[in-house]
């Protein structure tokens, strides 16, 4: 059941070979862009502004409007950066749209840059993403012969060339100060804002930076009409979405859905429902910034506000689907262990009170946990988001407090009871061996790294709690369902 | 395994590699890039050939060096292996298979056996979350990754 989706972003991944711009321009390719040329630089801005496209990279930002802003601000010099540092974890619609339809990101870049009056643009790419690169590099080339890239575009004297930069694995660079700090050759450490890279960007000079997402919706936008893209959607968020599926669903991959579709259609129609029979816990989006959305939200339609008033965010379209096994107390653990290792460290709020979030929940997952370290957990979740310098401090505590919103009470049994009902801390675990079931094959005992377990032949064997270390070998090995977990 | 490569086979290659970035200091980390894919890695007599040659401090090339995840001053294995620890492999038991390289190799994540053979690190999505838990060795990508198929996994590379 895949027909609740429409491709726009993803048009023509997999429908063409990435590698021959005339299978592109068989497909509409660089049309737009020749409309674009013949029509004024206003004309394009307004296009845009009344498709109420909005930034698919996470922040949500009208595009248009931030095409006003860079194309208002006077300069002979502006860029065009196309961010393609995809780095949330579990997301990798931008890979894919770049692997499979790079010139739709080249077109749509070289319409950006008529609309604001830049001529220069680059692609900030991950170094991860070798088959990218090359599809990228290759693209460029054959636009650049064809007359679609370089001096004197289509013969309207507009020029327009375009340069990859790589990243270098930095979480970080996804932001767009840092990733311009990161392009001139620094550590990618963001600056305040204002100036906006509108005003003062790459190398001083006014700058758009748009994701690969939203590139790859502006040639189909351009081509069908504002009003068409305008009328997929919701009343704020227009158009369409790709979410990565992934996590405990049967079917996992890339989907593009209307905006507004519900958490269920996308999980249960399109994804086929839970794997293993397994009862649904909860949907992760926005990556480390984001949130858990619960059972309560399976019907809430999914735009840019909804999530937010749910305590998450859209971020670039990760959706990550957790089972009853998955303990929230240590995916928010999951989550700030990433955010202390890509905190840029420059700001204290996000360099320090992180690593105490962090240290918290560890200590609840190992069952050291005490009351008062629930309150202290919020606190500090409220000083990091609003005294850090960015995005990602200001939205790292997100995925503490979202858990700690929806599943207070798994908070509170491991720290009242020291209970993972989920049974994944293992510091809140027990194997134990249930007499009457246990035939006494020794196969546990062997396999026991820790000889923890004891017993003769034929006989009820027994763990040793003290020297158990809960690797889980022994419940493994046992054939007759003997062990059970506590 | 300390730095097995020549001083002046450093300098030569580091001026021919900046050069083609016209020795510009905008494109440092392109010309880490490049750098560490010929020695393998960067040590500091490397960054500091390069920070001679792009005339910028050596502080500045170690401050980029240390905060790009990508860029290593430790020889890698022949064999590195890198485990995905995205969301996606997380929840799908990435945290035991990397216990289990760790084990079997007996070496912590991010180090490197004695006999140079395999090194170990953890990345933060290769973007095949379909795959999840997903496991690179060299440019080799294994999906579905089981702890119980660690073993055979070491094998093929012994």
């Amino acid at each position: 059941m895949k027909s609740k989706q429409i491709k726009i972003a993803l048009r023509n991944c997999g429908h063409i070979d990435p590698e021959d711009i005339a299978d592109y321009m068989s497909k509409d390719g660089y049309a737009a862009l020749g409309k674009c040329l013949i029509g004024s630089r206003e004309g394009v801005v307004e296009t845009m502004k009344k498709s109420g496209l909005r930034g698919r990279g996470g922040g949500g930002f009208p595009t248009g409007k931030k095409w006003e802003l860079a194309a208002a601000v006077p300069g002979e010099k502006k860029y065009v950066i196309c961010n393609a540092d995809e780095g949330d974890p579990g997301a990798f619609m931008d890979r894919s749209v770049l692997e499979g339809d790079p010139h739709s990101v080249l077109e749509a870049m070289a319409i950006c840059g008529y609309a604001i009056g830049a001529d220069e643009g680059y692609i900030y790419i991950r170094a991860e993403y070798p088959l990218a690169i090359k599809r990228l590099k290759i693209a460029m080339a054959q636009a650049r012969e064809a007359g679609l890239l370089g001096k004197n575009i289509l013969g309207t004297g507009f020029n327009f060339d375009i340069g990859l930069k790589y990243g270098a694995g930095a979480f970080v660079c996804g932001e767009e100060t840092a990733l311009i700090k990161s392009m001139e050759g620094n550590r990618g450490e963001p600056v305040m804002k204002p100036p906006y890279p509108a005003q003062k960007g790459y190398m001083g000079k006014p700058t758009n930076v748009n994701n690969v997402e939203t590139f790859a919706n502006i040639p189909a936008i351009i081509n069908n009409g504002a009003d068409w893209f305008a009328s997929i959607g919701t009343e704020g968020s227009k158009g369409t979405k790709v979410f990565a599926l992934a996590g405990k669903v049967k079917n996992v991959g890339l989907v593009e859905v209307p905006m507004g579709t519900t958490l269920r259609e996308l999980i249960y129609e399109i994804g086929g429902g839970i794997l293993n029979g397994k009862k649904f816990k909860a949907a992760q989006t926005g990556g480390p910034s984001g949130g858990c959305l619960t059972e309560k939200h399976l019907d809430t339609p999914i735009d840019y506000e909804s999530l937010k008033q749910a305590g998450s965010m859209m971020g670039s379209g990760g959706l990550i689907v957790m089972d009853e096994d998955d303990c929230m107390v240590a995916v928010a653990q999951f989550y700030l262990d990433f955010t202390v290792e890509e905190s840029c460290g420059k700001c204290v709020p996000c360099r320090e009170g992180n690593k105490v979030l962090y240290q918290l929940l560890n200590k609840i997952t190992h069952g050291k946990g005490e009351l008062e370290d629930l309150k202290k957990l919020k606190d500090f979740s409220e000083v990091i988001k609003s005294a850090s310098l960015c995005g990602l401090g200001q939205t790292s505590p997100n995925p503490v407090l979202s858990t700690l919103d929806n599943f207070y009470d798994e908070y509170y049994e491991h720290v009242t009871e020291k209970k993972c009902r989920s049974k994944h801390c293992r510091a809140l675990i027990k194997y134990i061996i249930i007499p009457e079931k246990c035939v006494g094959c020794g196969a546990c005992k062997r396999a026991c790294p820790a000889e923890a377990i004891s017993g003769e032949v034929k006989k009820t064997h027994l763990i040793d709690q003290e020297k158990c270390i809960k690797c889980g070998a022994c419940y493994q090995k046992c054939k007759f369902n003997s062990i059970i977990i506590e | 395994m300390a730095c097995q490569i020549k001083e002046n086979e450093i300098k030569e290659k580091v001026i021919e590699i900046c050069s083609e970035f016209k020795n510009d200091p905008n494109d440092l980390i392109a010309i880490l890039h490049k750098a560490q894919n010929h020695f393998g890695f960067l040590p500091k007599e490397v960054q500091a050939a390069i920070a001679e040659v792009l005339n910028i401090s050596s502080a500045k090339v170690y401050g980029v060096v240390t905060f790009y995840s990508y860029f290593t001053m430790e020889p890698r294995g022949k064999h590195p292996i890198s485990i995905c620890m995205g969301t996606a492999c997380y929840v799908k038991g990435a945290e035991k298979v990397l216990k289990e390289f760790e084990s079997k190799l007996e070496i912590k994540n991010g180090q490197t056996t004695p006999d140079g053979k395999f090194s170990m690190n953890t990345l933060r999505c290769i973007g095949a979350c379909g795959l999840a838990p997903v496991i690179m060795i060299g440019e080799k990508v294994y999906g579905g990754v089981k702890q119980e198929d660690v073993s055979k996994i070491i094998k093929e590379y012994e």
